[in-house]
C-alpha cells in the first residue's frame, strides 16, 4: 500500500499544479454567477434552474477531470520516460496502476467536493437550506460513477497510443452510455437478430452511468434514495472499477517500457 | 571478489512485425561478471544490445534463455533492485515537482523513514550540487541540471549498485566533468558501477573493467589496459574490435 499512496500522492500534485481544474472550476463559477445575477421571466422558481445549470456544468467539468487526468498518466510516463526509473525501483507495475488510478480518483473526489461546496452555497442564498444527506448521496454517486470512468480513461490509455484519441474515444464511449446506454433494451426490440442480440449484451456489458446521475435528488429536493440501493450502486461502480483495472493490469503487465 | 551482477548464457529475440515474424537477435548468449566495488564500463556501437542488456537487469524485458541475476537473486524478482540505483539515459523527471519533492517520492517507494528520507535528501543534493534549486519546479532546470538530479534519484537508497545509461549524454564539458567526479566519488566510497557510455576517453579515466559488445555478442572483457593493448588509447582498439577499418597511420 506505501508504493501505492506514494503514486496516488504525485498525481493528486499533479492535479493541484496543473491549470486544468481552476480553469474548469472559474469557468463554472462565472457562469453560474452571471446566471445568478438576472431573473429570467420573473420566475419564482428560478432557483431550479440555477441549481439545473450549476449540476450540469459540475458534471460536464468532473467528466473532463476523469478522463483527461488518467489518460495522459502512463503515455507522459513512457514520453519522458519516467517510467523507467520508476519501474526500476521495487514498484510492481500492478502497483503503479492501480497508485495512479487511486491518485486521479481520490484528486476528481476532491475537485468534486470544490464544486458541490460552490453548488450548495449557491443553493443556500437562494432557498436558504442545506440538505446534507441529499448532497452526500450525490457526491458520493457521482464520485464513484467518476471512479469507473478514470478506471475506463487509464485502461484506454494502455490501449491507445496518444492521449488525445483516447480522450476522444473515452468522451464519446461516455457520452454514448449516458445519453443512449439506458434505452439500449429499448432500441434492439426494433432489431432483427443477429444485431438484436449484439445490442442487448452490450445492454448488459456496459456500466450504466446513467443510474448515477441523481441531479434531480438536489434539484427538486425529493427525498432520499433509500440507503440499500445507494450502497448497491456503489458496489455496482466498485464492480467495473475492478474489472476495468484488471483489464489494465493484464495489458500493462505485457506492455513494453521503452 | 563476489560476482554482484552476473549474465550467464543471455538470449534476447524481439518478434517484429516489420520484419514479417522474422524475430531480431538483441543478444547472443552474453556471459558478464561484474564484481563488487568495481567501476565497469558496458560499451557498444549504438544497436549493440548495451542498452536491452540493462532492460533485461532491471526487469524491463524477459529473456528469451538464459539467467540474469542482481545480488544473486533472479532479475525478475522485483526485490532483486531494492539495492540498485539506475539512471536512464535522457530522462525529463516530473516537472511540476520540486527536485526535493521528486527524491522523497522516490524515497517512499524504498520505504525509507521520514528522517532518514531527509538526511539523505540533504545529503545527496548536495552531492549532485542542486541545494539552491531544491524548492524549484524541475521544468525551470537546465539539462545539466535534470540529469544531476537524475544522479540523486539514482542513488536515494544508497544502492550498492549503480547502473547508468550514458550518464553524460548530452551534457556539456562542465556537466560531463560533475557526473565524472561524483562516480568518481562513488568509486571510492566502494559503491559498484556499472555505466554504458560512448566517451571512450571518460571510460578510459574512470573504470576498472570494460566489456564491448558488438551485434548482441560480447567481443572482449578485461581491464581496460589488457583492452587497449598494443593500440595507442581505447577508441582505437574499440574500432578495431568491433571491426570498423581504422585509418592507418603514416
Amino acid at each position: 500500500m506505501r508504493n501505492i499512496f506514494a503514486v496516488a500522492g504525485v498525481v493528486i500534485k499533479e492535479l493541484y499544479r496543473r491549470k486544468d481544474f481552476y480553469v474548469l472550476f472559474i469557468v463554472t463559477i462565472l457562469i453560474c454567477l452571471v446566471m445568478a445575477s438576472v431573473n429570467i421571466f420573473n420566475d419564482a422558481k428560478i432557483a431550479r434552474y440555477l441549481k439545473e445549470i450549476c449540476l450540469l456544468l459540475v458534471w460536464v467539468s468532473s467528466l473532463i477531470i476523469a478522463i483527461t487526468t488518467p489518460a495522459r498518466q502512463i503515455p507522459a510516463e513512457r514520453e519522458n520516460r519516467t517510467l523507467l526509473p520508476l519501474l526500476a525501483k521495487p514498484l510492481t507495475r500492478l502497483e503503479l496502476i492501480v497508485g495512479k488510478f487511486l491518485g486521479c480518483w481520490l484528486a476528481c473526489g476532491v475537485a468534486l467536493l470544490c464544486f458541490y461546496i460552490f453548488f450548495g452555497a449557491l443553493s443556500a442564498t437562494r432557498e436558504h437550506e442545506w440538505p446534507l444527506l441529499q448532497y452526500f448521496q450525490a457526491v458520493m454517486l457521482h464520485w464513484f460513477m467518476l471512479g469507473i470512468v478514470v478506471a475506463l480513461s487509464l485502461l484506454g490509455s494502455l490501449v491507445f497510443a496518444a492521449p488525445s484519441s483516447n480522450s476522444t474515444i473515452c468522451f464519446v464511449v461516455v457520452g454514448g452510455i449516458l445519453f443512449v446506454g439506458r434505452h439500449l433494451d429499448q432500441i434492439a426490440l426494433t432489431l432483427k437478430e443477429p444485431v438484436r442480440t449484439i445490442v442487448y449484451s452490450l445492454y448488459f456489458a456496459i456500466p450504466h452511468l446513467e443510474l448515477f446521475d441523481v441531479r434531480d435528488l438536489v434539484i427538486h429536493n425529493w427525498p432520499l434514495i433509500p440507503w440499500t440501493y445507494f450502497c448497491l450502486a456503489l458496489l455496482y461502480a466498485l464492480a467495473y472499477m475492478t474489472v476495468f483495472l484488471t483489464g489494465a493490469c493484464l495489458v500493462f503487465r505485457r506492455k513494453a517500457v521503452n | 571478489m563476489s560476482a554482484i551482477l552476473q549474465t550467464e548464457k543471455l538470449r534476447v529475440e524481439f518478434s517484429s512485425r516489420e520484419l514479417r515474424g522474422v524475430p531480431k537477435i538483441a543478444l547472443h548468449g552474453l556471459d558478464l561478471e561484474v564484481r563488487a566495488g568495481e567501476v565497469f564500463g558496458f560499451l557498444g556501437p549504438n544497436g549493440a544490445g548495451k542498452t536491452t542488456t540493462m532492460n533485461v537487469l532491471l526487469g524491463f524485458v524477459p529473456p528469451t534463455s538464459g539467467a540474469a541475476s542482481l545480488f544473486g537473486i533472479d532479475v525478475r524478482q522485483p526485490i532483486a533492485r531494492q539495492r540498485i540505483g539506475y539512471l536512464p539515459e535522457l530522462t525529463y523527471y516530473y516537472k511540476f515537482l520540486t527536485a526535493e519533492e521528486l527524491l522523497r517520492f522516490y524515497a517512499k517507494i524504498f520505504g525509507l523513514a521520514r528522517a532518514e528520507a531527509d538526511r539523505r535528501i540533504d545529503e545527496l543534493l548536495k552531492l549532485v550540487e542542486l541545494e539552491h534549486a531544491r524548492k524549484r519546479l524541475i521544468k525551470s532546470y537546465s539539462k545539466g541540471m535534470q540529469q544531476r538530479v537524475g544522479l540523486a534519484q539514482a542513488l536515494i537508497n544508497n544502492p550498492d549498485l549503480l547502473i547508468l545509461d550514458e550518464p553524460t549524454s548530452g551534457l556539456d564539458p562542465l556537466g560531463r566533468m560533475k557526473v565524472r567526479e561524483i562516480i568518481q566519488r562513488l568509486k571510492n566510497e566502494g559503491k559498484t558501477v556499472f555505466f554504458s557510455s560512448h566517451e571512450l576517453g571518460e571510460v578510459e579515466t574512470v573504470c576498472d573493467r570494460v566489456a564491448i559488445i558488438h551485434q548482441g555478442q560480447l567481443k572482449a572483457i578485461g581491464r581496460v589496459s589488457e583492452i587497449t593493448g598494443s593500440h595507442a588509447n581505447l577508441e582505437k582498439a574499440f574500432l578495431e574490435i568491433i571491426g570498423f577499418p581504422t585509418p592507418t597511420s603514416p
